[in-house]
């Protein structure tokens, strides 16, 4: 693995993004639409909706967007013979990889910083904690939704499975993780179910972040999280095969 | 050089999606010339290519690429593969394909350049490639294998579809490559490009029919054109 080769692949997905503009907005643009019309929902209730589901929100689109791009996008590689050229040629499978995550990390930075001022500037979301670190944990979330989706396309033939793979691979996630209920409150088997799922520990450390803890205590939802986009990341790696039949 | 092998492959086997596709191939391509490998479509051309560049998985055999294990990390530097359909990012522009698969081999950008002259692109340099015509897209796929200037050149019909001026100047580049020292092995299913090569080598139903110079098949067969050589061999294997 070299960072010319790595950077090589991470320059060129973010060049291919560059000539989507319609990516581009749907990326940008749609979680402050959706957000905006679940504030738009509550905006004559005495909930506090913006202010407990929003920053969990801000967990989950940004890994459902980046999971559907990466999939159907490592996919069409597979598809269009891209992928058997590169691995005919001077390219690690972790250059690849990791290339691919690092442009899709950026693309969910700027996703994160838009639609973290969206809700707090115009939604009126309002956080104890420090906001870069909900911009983070965003970020993290979106990448390891990224590595999950070029793990999924590994499983799909078609860009039609790949789409359909990603109520497979989220929606359990999305819904065990506490936006829907706390988990205290769930079935005991449920909730140990969660604990195995990546989203929960983003969607704990955004609850943290919320209610105005510190830095320290929202470090070991990190690392888990951190160590899952390790972990999709080298399952990735593995499943990617030079020679295919 | 030209009887040096720059392919050696001893009893290849190949089941390919389930389909045993190369039951048993043993086969030699001299270094520094053109091998036509020529052969109707579905003989199994393209999956002896893929497991020359090392994409194949082999069932058993040997394929030995200019004196090393065919997929061997080193050769991966010296090998350029064109894939039979056009494998190049259609979404970005015919230089920006080319910068990205040099930076892959290290190259500098000037071998961008000169890539996209030697398969006359230059006045589309700065198109995306979904914009182009189909005979363009498979030249911007021929030059991704040109750009890391490779002592092996692997191409998957590169001149189907192609109109008879383009394909004459292909001819004119592959023939100045070989005489520079570059290795070819170029794939069709039309025998008419035969007269181009050096060698040939005629696939059927995963096996050679034939291999050698092309006026020495002619000459065997009494036929007066390749094609007719073909079917000559065809029927001779036939009536055993």
């Amino acid at each position: 693995m070299t960072a010319r080769r790595t950077f090589a692949t991470t320059s060129r997905v973010l060049a291919q993004l560059r000539h989507d503009h319609r990516t581009i907005g749907i990326i940008l643009v749609l979680p402050c639409v959706i957000f905006g019309l679940i504030a738009w929902m509550f905006s004559g209730t005495e909930s506090q909706v913006v202010d407990t589901m929003g920053p969990l929100l801000i967990a989950i689109f940004p890994a459902v967007i980046m999971f559907l791009i990466t999939s159907v996008v490592t996919l069409r590689e597979r598809t269009s013979g891209t992928l058997e050229r590169l691995m005919s040629l001077p390219i690690s499978k972790a250059d690849f990889l990791v290339g691919y995550a690092l442009a899709f990390a950026l693309a969910a930075a700027v996703q994160a910083v838009v639609l973290l001022a969206f809700a707090m500037g115009v939604c009126g979301m309002r956080i104890e904690g420090p906001v870069a670190l909900m911009g983070l944990v965003s970020v993290l979330d979106a990448v390891l939704g990224s590595t999950l989706g070029l793990a999924a396309s590994a499983l799909a033939r078609t860009e039609f499975q790949a789409v359909q793979l990603m109520p497979v691979f989220l929606i359990p996630q999305i819904l065990v993780c506490g936006l829907l209920m706390p988990r205290a409150a769930m079935p005991l088997v449920l909730e140990w179910i969660s604990r195995a799922l990546p989203f929960t520990y983003a969607a704990q450390a955004m609850e943290k972040l919320q209610v105005g803890a510190s830095t320290w205590s929202v470090a070991s939802d990190i690392a888990v999280i951190c160590a899952f986009i390790a972990g999709t990341l080298t399952a990735g790696i593995v499943t990617l095969r030079r020679r295919t039949a | 050089m030209a009887e040096a092998a720059a392919i050696r492959i001893r009893g290849l086997r190949v089941v390919r999606k389930k389909v045993l596709v190369i039951p048993g191939l043993d086969v030699d391509v001299a270094a520094g010339a053109i091998t036509g490998l020529l052969g109707p479509s579905g003989c199994g051309k393209s999956t002896l290519m893929r497991a020359i560049v090392g994409v194949q998985i082999v069932e058993s055999g040997s394929v030995e690429v200019l004196g090393l294990p065919a997929g061997s990390a080193d050769l991966r530097h010296r090998v350029g593969y064109m894939t039979q359909e056009p494998s190049v990012y259609s979404d970005l522009t015919v230089r920006e394909n080319l910068a990205h698969f040099a930076r892959i081999y290290g190259v500098d950008q000037g071998n961008v350049d000169r890539a996209i002259d030697r398969v006359d692109l230059g006045s589309k340099a700065d198109t995306v490639v979904s914009d182009l015509s189909g005979g363009q897209h498979s030249r911007v796929s021929l030059a991704a294998s040109l750009v890391g200037e490779p002592d092996l050149l692997v191409l998957d019909e590169p001149t189907v579809g192609l109109d008879p001026v383009l394909r004459r100047d292909l001819w004119a580049l592959f023939r100045s490559l070989a005489s520079s020292g570059t290795t070819l092995l170029v794939s069709s299913h039309v025998m008419e490009e035969a007269v181009h090569c050096d060698r040939l080598l005629l696939m059927r139903d995963g096996h050679m029919l034939a291999d050698g110079v092309r006026d020495d098949l002619l000459a065997a067969t009494g036929a007066a054109d390749i094609e007719a050589a073909f079917l000559a061999l065809v029927e001779q294997e036939d009536g055993r």
